[in-house]
């Protein structure tokens, strides 16, 4: 039987705001356990929490980047649970009324497909502190530094139809929070995980088939691996006669499975009412086209207009402009080299990713910066450097020895003048008149051989296509 | 000078008659003496006391005085302390010292008045007798066979016993108002949002209200003064300005319209209660008041809506209490579970308990709707009854309970009888809206409290009506006997 993988995503994005999401203590990573949780942040017996009005307007802006419907009054409810790294009890999060509704944003799954993917709603939540199982000889450590940070979690539909469509939606929704500016989307530190929702069903059935839910995935590369383990799981089960069971899984990277963690009937009964200290967030319509005239250019916009201004084809254009850093670094080139955006684009996905690749480096480490690369393509665009040699100062560049200005100095590559060139293409016809009588008997295969010599006595430092203009003309009967 | 009201106290000290210190003395000298009779202090701060009435007379000395300064209070102990046991009248938070302070009690200390210690309340502030505190029950200086009233028992003793020059309170659903009644006392439960919440620990959030206990309408206002006023720390606290209650206090009450619910004179009020209560209106009468009758008609769903919405807050705010950070915890936990199970099963009692098991139960998926949503509802209904009231009169006048304080351990085996005699007091708490109870009269020689209940913000008219029934009567000037 062929099946159908149905996938919907929840990313839980950190704000980056400097102060908790309900207090004034800092959300900075990495200080010593426990120092930035203040008495709100412990729940102590009488403390309020004071919403951070920053939240919201990050939340906005992220909302108006998907075409959603912003809530002009939403609600901070409660979800009640207990758990030691849970200083209150309860979680404030938003639950029947989020900030931000349904919208969607358009995905590119490879070169020559895109999809949408609907939103459902992403909600303004307080992050919990750490349990630490290690490094406390059998017992427990607790770090509530974390607790309270603000998160925003955004829902999609169940439109994904496969591991690869779900990293395509997470990778767009990571860059578009580091375009928008309100997360810092750092993986690692926690600041942008996800949930799985996944199922699957006989190709052509409506109905969905029962969810597993793979909960905290940190990496594109884990993502895509539990999803697809998951469906193996799933699908095997279903032809083994077995039923797939509505629960949660974990998954585990070393060993390459899912577990279950819990399954329906284990799960709690969160006891969701709206918190009684916080009063609704209310939005005007004022607030909205503030945010809406301060927000900056993003990837499809982005896009669009590299595809026009530069004349990029959908998927480069797609790909440049898929990060802020490659963006960044993008027209920074294009700036730096007069403008010639065609032939930075070729650079950058060319001969840059491919040592970048070799090295396993990413772009912010690249020791070409973008004014060295776009003062290369403007020295290949006035003709220069021939094609050859540019590769060869790209390569000093890249040992870093300087501007292409100060490596073609160094090592004297100068394309040799017509005047120069001209002698040398003398004597080689002088000295090759066996081929020369070959070429003008119709042999035009030879003319090869005469370019080859040229570049060969010019150490390639001539430009191809005056050498083929001035053969040419010489070597007419 | 036990005697003397705040604004007397307060003269004295401003022309040196007495030293704050010395004021200080002799009050604390009260509290360690009827202590023994009432059980109305948790904890005697005599050091924290003395320490503090130094610094009054230094800033007396130097002229730097507010209307409190160098005045001894006592504090319900669900104010937090910086430094002070703050235990909420629970065995859970006996070992709890508090690491700051309540902006009330910041507040009090900017002002310069005295901390002499910390109230003995209702475990939690759950409860109408005081009979749910862990550290035992307070004794109704007017009979000490009898409850003080509850939850702010101890806080209302106080100041019946003249063991402080007042005290602060807080008021869910009659919290501030029936234990007043009942202790002889007056006390005002601000509008909802008045006084910030912040270091007050929550019972029911969108409940719960701080206010002041004292002799007289004439002191409540200068507390109240102090008190209220928007907190940033409180996001429920409203962002209006205080007005001078104390200038207002002699308007004449000349053409006001108080309207008189029937819901609050029919069955179940005690008919001597009744009777003082009547008298108190012919007295209102003589003032310039006119009478009307209002409707209430849906008084009888406040006890079983705030029974939901009370008990649902409370299962979630007191989740905190766990044994993992601070307050009690269980001897050798063997995991997790065991460690709330038994910390919590040790540090709440009965009827905490209770209310979070029905709290947990009203919010439980598949009930909320029934129990939560409707008893939401109910509260609308309930404001929206004081609003068409509102439209017709300026004040509503009543009884703050049914009857006058009962034998200790006459209700603690029936929760509901219990829970009744916060039936004229609860439905304000739903509303959010003002309430006070003054003394005026006495039934089989305990004390019968007046309720005023004013619309939204309307302390001052409040006050106001209080201030001038005490200006031409004295039951608010009477002390029980022995103290």
């Amino acid at each position: 039987m062929e099946w159908e993988v149905v996938i919907g995503l929840e990313i839980h994005v950190q704000l980056a705001c400097k102060s908790k999401i309900f207090s004034g203590a800092s959300t900075a990573f990495g200080a010593e356990p426990n120092t930035q949780a203040c008495a709100v942040d412990l729940g102590l017996p009488g403390v309020l929490p004071v919403f951070n009005g920053e939240a919201a307007k990050m939340s906005i802006k992220f909302g108006l980047a998907c075409g959603c419907e912003i809530a002009q009054r939403s609600i901070f409810a409660r979800k009640n649970y207990f758990y030691p790294d849970l200083p209150k009890g309860y979680q404030t999060s938003q639950y029947e009324i989020p900030i931000v509704g349904k919208g969607q944003i358009e995905i590119q799954v490879d070169e020559n497909t895109t999809k949408v993917v609907g939103i459902t709603r992403a909600h303004m939540e307080e992050d919990a502190g750490k349990s630490l199982h290690e490094d406390f000889a059998g017992m427990t450590g607790i770090d509530l530094n974390r607790a309270g940070t603000p998160l925003l979690e955004i829902v999609s539909e169940p439109d994904m139809r496969s591991a690869k469509e779900a990293v395509a939606y997470m990778r767009k929704i990571h860059s578009l929070v580091r375009y928008l500016g309100i997360s810092d989307g750092n993986m690692q530190e926690g600041s942008f995980r996800c949930d799985a929702n996944v199922s699957v069903r006989p190709m052509g059935q409506k109905e969905f088939g029962t969810r597993a839910e793979i909960k905290n995935l940190n990496s594109f590369k884990f993502i895509e691996k539990a999803i697809n383990v998951e469906v193996e799981r799933q699908i095997d089960l279903i032809e083994a006669g077995g039923e797939v069971v509505q629960e949660t899984r974990l998954y585990d990277s070393d060993k390459d499975e899912t577990r279950s963690m819990r399954t329906k009937e284990e799960a709690n009964d969160y006891r969701y009412f709206p918190c009684p200290d916080l009063l609704p967030v209310v939005i005007s319509d004022e607030v909205v086209t503030e945010i809406q005239g301060s927000m900056p250019e993003l990837p499809d916009e982005k896009k669009a207009r590299f595809m026009e201004q530069f004349d990029l084809g959908s998927y480069d254009a797609s790909l440049l402009s898929s990060s802020v850093e490659s963006a960044g670094y993008f027209e920074k080139a294009v700036d730096a080299s007069g403008g010639e955006g065609k032939l930075c684009a070729n650079w950058i996905m060319g001969e840059l990713q491919a040592s970048l690749n070799r090295e396993d480096m990413e772009l912010e480490q690249s020791p070409v910066t973008p004014d060295l690369l776009g003062g290369l393509v403007k020295k290949i665009k006035d003709k220069s450097v021939t094609s050859k040699i540019a590769k060869k100062v790209f390569e000093a560049m890249w040992n870093d020895e300087g501007t292409a200005d100060e490596i073609v100095e160094k090592y004297g590559w100068k394309p040799a003048d017509a005047s120069e060139i001209e002698p040398i293409i003398d004597e080689i016809i002088a000295n090759n008149q066996a081929q020369v009588e070959q070429y003008r008997s119709g042999k035009e295969k030879v003319f090869g051989f005469f370019v080859g010599q040229v570049m060969k006595a010019t150490k390639g430092q001539a430009d191809p296509a005056q050498v083929n203009q001035l053969l040419k003309s010489k070597l007419a009967p | 000078m036990h005697k003397k009201t705040l604004a007397q106290l307060s003269a004295a000290l401003q022309a040196k008659e007495i030293s704050s210190v010395e004021l200080t003395q002799e009050f604390l000298a009260r509290a360690k003496q009827f202590n023994e009779q009432t059980n109305a202090y948790i904890t005697i701060t005599e050091d924290l006391a003395l320490q503090q009435a130094k610094e009054a007379d230094a800033r007396i000395a130097a002229g730097n005085t507010q209307a409190l300064t160098g005045i001894p209070l006592a504090h319900k102990d669900i104010f937090c302390t910086d430094g002070i046991k703050t235990s909420c009248g629970s065995k859970m938070l006996d070992s709890f010292i508090a690491p700051y302070n309540a902006t009330v009690i910041e507040k009090f200390n900017a002002a310069g008045a005295i901390c002499l210690g910390k109230a003995n309340m209702d475990e939690f502030a759950m409860g109408s007798s005081n009979e749910n505190s862990f550290y035992g029950v307070v004794k109704n200086p007017w009979d000490l066979n009898c409850v003080p009233g509850g939850s702010s028992g101890g806080s209302a003793a106080v100041v019946a016993a003249r063991m402080a020059a007042a005290a602060t309170g807080t008021d869910t659903g009659g919290s501030i108002r029936q234990p007043a009644s009942f202790c002889g006392i007056s006390g005002i439960k601000p509008t909802y949002g008045r006084v910030s919440r912040y270091g007050m620990i929550a019972y029911a959030s969108s409940l719960d209200q701080g206010g002041p206990m004292a002799q007289s309408a004439e002191d409540l206002a200068m507390m109240l003064e102090v008190m209220a006023g928007f907190d940033p720390k409180d996001s429920t606290s409203a962002q209006k300005d205080v007005p001078q209650y104390s200038a207002a206090m002699n308007d004449s009450l000349e053409g006001v319209k108080i309207g008189l619910p029937k819901e609050y004179f029919g069955e179940g009020l005690d008919a001597e209660v009744a009777t003082v209560v009547e008298t108190a209106i012919e007295e209102y009468k003589k003032l310039g008041v006119e009478f009307a009758e209002v409707s209430l008609p849906n008084t009888h769903l406040s006890v079983p809506a705030y029974y939901v919405v009370a008990p649902a807050e409370c299962s979630s705010n007191l989740s905190r209490f766990d044994g993992a950070r601070f307050g009690h915890r269980c001897e050798d936990p063997k995991d997790l579970e065991d460690m709330y199970k038994r910390s919590r099963g040790e540090g709440f009692g009965e009827e905490v308990t209770r209310r979070i098991l029905v709290g947990t139960y009203a919010l439980s998926a598949g009930y909320y709707d029934a129990y939560y949503l409707k008893a939401q509802k109910t509260r609308r209904l309930i404001s929206d009854d004081f609003k068409k009231a509102f439209a017709d009169v300026d004040l509503i006048l009543g009884p703050t309970a049914p009857t006058t304080a009962f034998g200790i351990g006459s209700k603690t085996d029936d929760p509901i009888s219990m829970y009744l005699s916060d039936i004229y007091t609860i439905a304000v708490n739903l509303a959010g809206i003002p309430a006070m109870s003054i003394p005026a009269g006495m039934a089989g020689g305990k004390p019968v409290g007046l309720q005023l209940i004013g619309n939204y913000f309307d302390e001052a008219k409040l006050l106001n009506a209080a201030h001038k029934y005490q200006q031409v009567t004295d039951w608010h000037q009477q002390m029980p006997e022995g103290f």
